[in-house]
């Protein structure tokens, strides 16, 4: 029986990004459901009525919601290409740095890139903290699952990405060399991996995209 | 396999500090309840979670897991053969409850905690109708999930069971100090009766915080944050 493997997603969205990685590392076929974030689809805030969100995967009916939740699942489901690892130790720190990437770096990256002055050197330093702690997780590691790409690489996957587009926009300097000497080692060895330099979002479109954001937000805040 | 845990824990009041504790009773595991004091955060916390400085930590053969639900999934990792399975075993059942899981910890509870700190009667309003269209959403999600079973994890206490059981303290002394029934044997009558019977359960009695003592706890917190917070305008 074919299996009916179905992936709502935006162009752009970073969640969704990490599910393609997943599902193109495992080698798995899969139907892309385009959505649009400003007109979102029935069917799409159907299977997520609770954030009515992308991404969702559809499996065989089922809708799962999550990202991070989706690559457990993904990964729980088709054995090949292990994206977590098997030692219980190892897996508790991989989901504690994914959640740390979402909570926390994520957080203070963009609060960098849509404020100004005190507020976003406070979030700038804030940024440089959590990376040093990132930096600190790839000590004698090529990726952070080791030899190989895994859960925590594709949940740190967007460092690879929108770290570059927020640098170009806003001139400001979030993860250099100097600093972060293996993170940024890390972000070529990640993009230019095999399946996952075939999946990245058009950085023109990107520019275009956060520019807008940010002028959004910056017009939002200065009118309070 | 054999083990001993050790638990970090500034102590009975915090629901996150009870979801390792009931999965380490699960599992029959012995361990050490190491309590910290309220306001003062030992070295041996500091070091064990440098990253959030928070409780609960638990340290296992040395090395320590953090966060509640991590280290929940983490005992389930490490004790296999001990006990029921906490995690469900379908893909699909446990991708249900991490989701639920995650909605308790992201919206709801912060939801609930957020009512005695609402500033006017609208604020408070507003966070207790979040508090109560949640519980819609999981009476619903019990129903469904649980098929007819006594728990969300099936005929055992699992994973969702305890990531929303740990709250019933809490939300019995919001209840208490709002006047109001919120986990309403009318509204929501399956959660309702799995709560007594997930109260009632070994793994969970001698870890539930007596409501009277959660509630005087709960008027202590209140007080240094209404002391500690700025003059209205």
């Amino acid at each position: 029986m074919a299996e009916e493997v179905k992936l709502f997603r935006t162009w752009s969205s970073p969640f969704a990004l990490r599910v393609v990685w997943a599902l193109q590392l495992k080698g798995i076929q899969y139907e892309t459901v385009l959505e649009d974030v400003a007109k979102k689809s029935d069917v799409l805030r159907g299977y997520n009525p609770v954030y009515k969100k992308v991404p969702v995967l559809l499996h065989n009916g089922r809708p799962i919601s999550e990202s991070l939740i989706i690559l457990e699942y993904v990964d729980e489901t088709w054995k090949q290409h292990s994206l977590l690892p098997q030692d219980p130790h190892a897996r508790a720190m991989a989901r504690f740095w994914a959640k740390f990437g979402d909570d926390k770096v994520m957080q203070s990256i963009w609060t960098a890139f849509v404020s100004e002055g005190k507020e976003q050197e406070a979030a700038l330093a804030e940024a440089s903290e959590h990376l040093q702690k990132l930096e600190e997780e790839l000590r004698g590691k090529k990726f952070f699952g080791g030899d190989n790409i895994g859960y925590l690489d594709i949940a740190l996957g967007w460092l690879a990405n929108l770290v570059r587009v927020f640098e170009e926009i806003s001139g400001l300097r979030v993860l250099d060399g100097e600093r972060f000497p293996l993170l940024f080692a890390w972000l070529k060895e990640f993009s230019d991996a095999p399946v996952i330099r075939d999946c990245w979002p058009s950085h023109d479109k990107l520019i275009t995209k956060f520019i807008a954001l940010r002028q959004l937000h910056g017009a939002q805040s200065s009118s309070t | 396999g054999e083990g001993r845990g050790r638990e970090a824990d500034r102590g009975w009041p915090s629901p996150f500090v009870m979801r390792p504790r009931i999965a380490l009773n699960l599992k029959g595991v012995e361990y050490e309840f190491l309590e910290e004091k309220l306001g003062v955060k030992s070295d041996l916390l500091l070091r064990s979670n440098p990253v959030h400085k928070k409780i609960p930590v638990l340290l296992h053969a040395g090395r320590p897991v953090c966060e509640s639900l991590i280290i929940v999934q983490y005992i389930d990792d490490a004790w296999p053969s001990s006990g029921p399975s906490i995690l469900p075993s379908d893909p699909y059942d446990c991708a249900t409850a991490r989701f639920w899981a995650a909605y308790l910890d992201e919206k709801w509870f912060p939801a609930m905690s957020g009512i005695a700190r609402a500033q006017g009667e609208e604020a408070k309003k507003a966070a207790l109708d979040q508090v109560v269209e949640g519980l819609s959403l999981l009476e619903d999600a019990f129903g469904k999930i649980s098929k007819g079973k006594p728990f969300f994890g099936g005929d055992t206490v699992g994973f969702l069971d305890i990531a929303l059981g740990c709250f019933l303290g809490w939300l019995r002394v919001t209840e208490k100090m709002n006047g109001m029934k919120l986990l309403d044997e009318a509204k929501v009558p399956g959660l309702a009766k799995w709560a007594e019977r997930f109260c009632a359960h070994d793994a969970v009695k001698g870890v539930m915080p007596e409501t009277e003592k959660l509630a005087e706890f709960a008027k202590l917190i209140m007080a240094k944050f209404k002391a500690a917070a700025p003059p209205p305008q």
